[in-house]
């Protein structure tokens, strides 16, 4: 054990400083506003200690990663998919591929509650739970030449399991494929600048395609170049329309938008992928990448005041207009991805670990991409907190709770304790040139507010109407992406599965099959986003919870996954560092679950909802929000669609657990009769730093191999080099 | 892969190269000497059309999550 430095303690001492007096002047502040500068310092200071010392701990103690031992990307190196990567071109890969919309849009609605709890719950959670879950299953997959989530619940827990651990990965991709597309339409419907600006993104991208299949293949950061200045030109004409006679062709309905996304997933699936999904692939990671960047420089230079109330009195009613519940679970279930995602374990098992250069650097990856994601989470609760709070809940109140006039949603948000005038409201809408910015639920428009505000403080106030409309680019942007990806992904599962019933469905070439289950796996997100639009509860309202739990409870997998394999990988002393994160995701997300679909409050429970619409069918009346015996139809259909899908779900990750359990129990019983697939120990030649910045020893030890063997440079700009520089 | 210019201006332009997947194409050139020096190495067209064409058979690859 070396001792610290006096320098090194003084640095920490510090760091420790500064993330305490954040929390303090959030936790003890009342009445006063307070600046985002203290969230941020509490983010930053928790974020700096936990990477040094927690994770350090795991990696080190609990998994013991081996500098020595070869990945599988130095083993299996094919120069496509297996190949090492620098680390710092691999923490980029990475972070792109796991940030998404999930942490901008769960913290702006977690913001009813006030920004504590979302604030407390994002930084706790990723250190404890999120980060955790993302390294571990790297760690994991790395060690079985990246094998996938499904396959190592298959391998490691059985068939079984791994079964359910399938389905429930199926059902949750359509559930948040529908919840997506919902933000989408309710971000573009009515806006007639938001929509042709999405719309220009199609033929940018087919441009994008034909260029670089075509004309000069494989430029691609020319191409994305010429791309984003015709997305940006997108953005200012969007404006010239909105402002012309054009601007009743791209003012839709959502009815319509509906349509229209529908179709546009289909045919977007079924195309070659050059053609549409990689060049938009390219353009939507610029635009992510660009504008958290940008965020965060706005956030910190211009340092804006929370409105919002640290607890808004909702969080302990659980009567929100944004999301009914309590707190207690439902907090946690809204902020999902910024946290704590399940999605992630399918990135960390899939294309990560066949690029890692050295298990030491799963630290740096897995953790510190998972912190960067949940800053971005903290940036997105800040944009929320910063709007009035009076605009905040008449942006995401559903319009069955605040009628569509001004006049009536300020009634309503004065029914909430919350003050707006009719006249701010309208103006609010002018300022960022929109009809009406009222019941626009979803996160992505308030989070573009919020965003417009930041930004045009930097740059002056007159572009905050470009700036909004920037920041639903953004946003619409990667969720076509995702709807195009995801529809993909889930295809291909589906004609895995279907593959077993009928063999040509396994061949993914096969058109007929192609077709089918391109069809049927838009078709059931359709369904999703077709309920979400015109369900009078709110579609957001109903459907998110449904979506955060989904997500939740495959974190729930992966935790018990990476639990198993603790156990099984002789571990057992230290599997609490999922077990216990494990234990609070499962309770939350199972009360949650037990919740939507026992509870005896109609706003929370989705079958004590049915039975009230059901019984006011049977005796004739209409009760509001409905405002027909069609709506009444719509709302007991979908509330049992929704408990149906809620109490499924919870099942499936039961019985994941409960075979997870199983297999751990056998293993303690008789150690010796349980098999573990960790592909056996190569020697590793290679010889590259940890961390991001190369540490005096590595630098020496490069400096030593770039002398002994100056003929053959391998792969990797600073492998064997003495600068450990390009 | 040195080029031209400042020391920060490479640095630049290889971090992009790479994260945009754009040395994919000098990657394969030189794993292909290396490990089969007689084969014929594919020309840049051919060996883009086959990369993007690899993405069609398993869309897991480069699946980006929510």
């Amino acid at each position: 054990m070396r001792t610290a430095s006096p320098r090194t303690i003084l640095v920490w001492t510090l760091v420790a400083l500064v993330g305490a007096a954040g929390w303090s002047v959030l936790a003890l502040s009342r009445g006063e506003e307070v600046s985002a500068a203290w969230m941020v310092a509490a983010a930053l200071g928790s974020y700096a200690i936990a990477y040094r010392f927690y994770a350090k701990f795991i990696v080190h103690r609990v998994l013991k990663v081996d500098r020595t031992r070869a990945t599988p990307a130095e083993r299996l190196d094919n120069g496509i998919d297996f190949h090492p990567t620098d680390r710092r071109v691999l923490l980029g890969h990475h972070f792109a591929a796991i940030a998404g919309a999930g942490p901008l849009v769960g913290p702006v609605l977690a913001a009813q509650m006030g920004y504590l709890p979302g604030t407390v719950w994002i930084i706790v959670g990723v250190i404890f739970a999120g980060a955790v879950q993302d390294m571990v299953v790297l760690f994991f997959s790395t060690r079985r030449d990246g094998r996938s989530l499904g396959q190592m619940a298959r391998e490691e827990i059985g068939p079984f399991g791994g079964a359910a651990a399938l389905v429930a990965t199926f059902v949750i991709m359509i559930i948040l494929l529908g919840v997506l597309a919902l933000v989408i339409v309710n971000a573009l419907a009515e806006s007639p600048w938001g929509t042709f600006s999405i719309a220009m993104t199609l033929p940018i991208a087919l441009f994008m395609g034909f260029y670089l299949r075509v004309l000069r293949p494989g430029r691609v950061s020319e191409v994305t170049l010429i791309g984003v200045s015709l997305l940006l030109l997108a953005i200012v004409a969007g404006r010239w329309v909105a402002e012309s006679a054009l601007a009743d062709t791209f003012t839709l309905e959502p009815a319509t938008l509906v349509v229209w996304l529908v179709a546009y997933g289909f045919v977007a699936s079924v195309l070659p992928v050059w053609m549409l999904l990689a060049p938009r692939d390219y353009l939507s990671t610029f635009m992510k990448v660009g504008t958290i960047v940008l965020l965060a420089l706005g956030v910190v230079v211009s340092l804006p005041t929370l409105k919002m109330d640290p607890v808004t009195e909702f969080a302990g009613r659980g009567d929100g207009p944004v999301f009914a519940g309590s707190l207690f679970p439902f907090v946690f279930i809204t902020i999902a991805c910024g946290a704590l995602s399940g999605f992630h374990a399918l990135i960390s098992s899939g294309t990560t670990p066949k690029m890692i250069q050295k298990e030491t650097q799963i630290r740096m990856i897995g953790y510190g991409s998972m912190l960067m994601e949940s800053s971005v989470a903290v940036m997105a609760l800040i944009a929320a907190s910063i709007i009035d709070p009076g605009l905040y809940f008449a942006m995401n109140a559903p319009a069955g709770v605040i009628g569509d006039s001004v006049q009536s949603a300020s009634e309503a948000v004065a029914n909430f304790g919350y003050s707006i005038t009719p006249e701010e409201l309208a103006l609010a809408a002018k300022s960022v040139e929109e009809a009406s910015l009222l019941s626009r639920t979803g996160g992505a428009p308030t989070l573009a507010v919020g965003v417009s505000e930041i930004f045009s403080t930097v740059t002056g106030g007159g572009l905050k109407a470009f700036w909004y409309h920037f920041a639903i680019m953004f946003e619409a942007l990667f969720i076509l992406t995702a709807l195009d990806a995801g529809t993909r992904v889930g295809r291909f599962m589906l004609q895995d599965m279907l593959g077993n019933v009928h063999k040509p469905f396994r061949n993914v070439s096969w058109k007929p099959g192609l077709l089918l289950t391109s069809a049927a796996v838009t078709g059931l997100w359709g369904y999703f986003l077709w309920v979400g639009v015109h369900e009078p509860l709110g579609g957001i309202n109903q459907l998110f919870p449904v979506f955060g739990i989904a997500n939740q409870l495959l974190a729930a997998v992966a935790l018990a996954v990476c639990t198993t394999l603790l156990v099984k990988s002789g571990r057992l002393k230290w599997a609490w560092i999922t077990a216990v994160p494990l234990a609070w995701d499962a309770t939350v997300t199972l009360t949650a679950s037990w919740q939507k679909v026992f509870s005896s409050d109609p706003r929370v429970g989705f079958f004590e909802q049915r039975a009230i619409y059901q019984d006011a069918i049977d005796a004739g009346k209409v009760l509001p929000p409905a405002k027909s015996m069609d709506d009444m139809h719509t709302v007991v259909t979908n509330s049992t669609v929704d408990g149906v899908l809620a109490a499924l779900l919870a099942l499936l990750v039961l019985v994941v657990i409960a075979d997870a359990t199983r297999v751990c129990v056998r293993h303690l019983r008789d150690p010796a009769a349980s098999r573990l697939s960790e592909v056996p120990y190569v020697k590793s030649e290679l010889t590259v730093p940890d961390g991001i910045w190369a540490t005096k020893a590595e630098k020496a030890e490069q400096a030593a191999l770039a002398t002994a063997a100056p003929a053959a440079p391998p792969s990797g700009p600073d492998s064997a080099r003495t600068d450990g520089e390009p | 892969m040195t080029g031209r210019g400042p020391r920060w201006w490479r640095a630049v332009r290889w971090y992009v190269r790479e994260f945009t997947d754009e040395s994919a194409y000098d990657r394969y050139v030189a794993h292909a000497r290396k490990d089969h020096p007689c084969a014929a190495v594919m020309s840049r067209r051919a060996f883009e059309r086959k990369r993007t064409d690899r993405q069609e058979s398993d869309p897991r690859q480069g699946f980006r999550c929510c």
